[in-house]
């Protein structure tokens, strides 16, 4: 679920973008938790997406860049792990420009078992042509986030951001 | 058991102790999963270790800097990474042994993550809430941890002669170390998850996916252990030589 932000700072972030998927601010990402204005003071709640996600300390730099330069005199960022972090909170519009960009959107995260006994991969279609004759080639793609697929219908290698 | 600090404020010692076994099983596992970057047998595997490795890297992070916080000392998670020796880490030896070949490796990944994935879920539901927040986002990255190593572990042990004779020397050599996973002492029962508890939910785990992978679980005595006290192997003083020298040559640099 994105967060309901003040509209000063829902716009100031709205420049701020996932350096790996440009097209998706952090706020439509659901790294932006909440945000509380005090006077010039901000406190911006986030967390992150991967455990690992070397993009994390990049999107903080940029939100504290964004909100001084909305003329915040002081800006706090708060990093929280609860709820975790899941792409059920990517809303649907913001689905939409991933798949325009060229990056198939996730689908819902399902309960899956820990060790699938069968195939489980789900079928992803394509970004740009829509034809689900693709296949996946690898499950880890250039980010953690993303895996590699190819669709067999015109032929074009994309990426599918994961349902997770 | 708490400890008075320097600044005269109390420390719980016990809490402190168990987040440096979380967060160095991590950061060691990590490295010695990050030392494949570049040489994997196939780029999508390279890349899915890659991957892995960060993730690992990420919950050290999280475990050890809650640590700092707990021991109150000053101490962040880079500090606690960089300038602690050997004997003043608390992994589990098998994840210090060096990485092997791509069997030895994911033979290893798929014990450890399995043992992972039944401790932090239960630890998801412990009372102190920052280590339960931790757990639960570990906890999800963990699942795929175990999917992708118990895939291989399949793969391989159901694979070629070749294949399934390097996952089955993998086995035989690592087997003995797990034993160590579950020996609990008052630091887990106070602070965390008695590890004995999950051993049986492991065991089934582990035995089911080795079974299906036609390989053998090895007869025979557990190894020695005590690198939860901070006693290793050799191979672990060699690993952080690396793994800290930069960051020691230039104490306090920033990029």
């Amino acid at each position: 679920m994105v967060a309901v932000l003040p509209d000063s700072i829902a716009q100031a972030l709205d420049s701020v973008k996932d350096p790996e998927v440009p097209v998706l601010s952090v706020v439509e990402l659901g790294v932006v938790r909440s945000a509380e204005v005090e006077g010039d003071r901000v406190t911006v709640t986030i967390t992150p997406t991967y455990s690992g996600c070397p993009a994390l300390n990049v999107m903080e730099r940029e939100i504290r860049e964004a909100l001084t330069g909305a003329g915040f005199g002081e800006v706090v960022v708060k990093t929280v792990y609860a709820p975790a972090w899941t792409t059920d909170w990517i809303p649907a519009p913001a689905r939409e420009k991933l798949r325009v960009y060229g990056i198939a959107p996730p689908g819902p995260v399902g309960a899956e078992p820990l060790i699938p006994l069968g195939p489980t991969v789900r079928t992803v279609t394509c970004p740009y042509c829509g034809s689900s004759n693709t296949t996946r080639e690898s499950e880890f793609g250039p980010t953690a986030c993303k895996s590699l697929h190819v669709c067999h219908s015109c032929k074009q290698p994309f990426e599918h951001f994961k349902a997770f | 058991m708490t400890v008075r600090r320097s600044d005269g404020q109390t420390a719980d010692a016990s809490l402190f102790e168990y987040l440096l076994r979380l967060g160095d099983d991590r950061l060691v596992l990590g490295h010695r999963t990050s030392e494949w970057c570049g040489h994997g047998p196939i780029l999508e595997e390279d890349i899915a270790l890659a991957n892995i490795a960060l993730d690992l890297l990420g919950h050290a992070t999280m475990f050890l800097r809650l640590a700092g916080q707990v021991e109150g000392e000053g101490r962040d998670e880079d500090a606690l990474a960089y300038w602690r020796d050997e004997r003043g880490f608390r992994n589990a030896q098998m994840l210090e042994l060096p990485k092997g070949d791509f069997a030895f490796t994911i033979v290893r990944l798929f014990l450890y993550s399995a043992y992972s994935h039944f401790l932090l879920e239960r630890l998801a539901s412990s009372s102190n809430s920052e280590l339960a927040a931790i757990a639960a986002k570990a906890a999800k990255e963990t699942r795929y941890h175990v999917r992708h190593s118990a895939e291989w572990v399949a793969r391989l042990g159901d694979g070629t002669e070749e294949s399934h004779n390097r996952a089955q020397a993998a086995l035989d050599e690592l087997w003995p170390w797990s034993g160590e996973l579950f020996q609990s002492d008052d630091v887990d029962r106070e602070a965390g998850v008695d590890a004995a508890a999950i051993r049986e939910s492991w065991d089934k785990l582990v035995r089911e996916q080795v079974a299906r992978a036609t390989l053998k679980i090895p007869e025979g005595p557990m190894r020695m252990t005590g690198g939860r006290r901070g006693r290793h192997t050799e191979h672990l003083g060699h690993m952080l030589a690396e793994m800290q020298i930069v960051a020691r040559s230039h104490p306090g640099a920033k990029w």
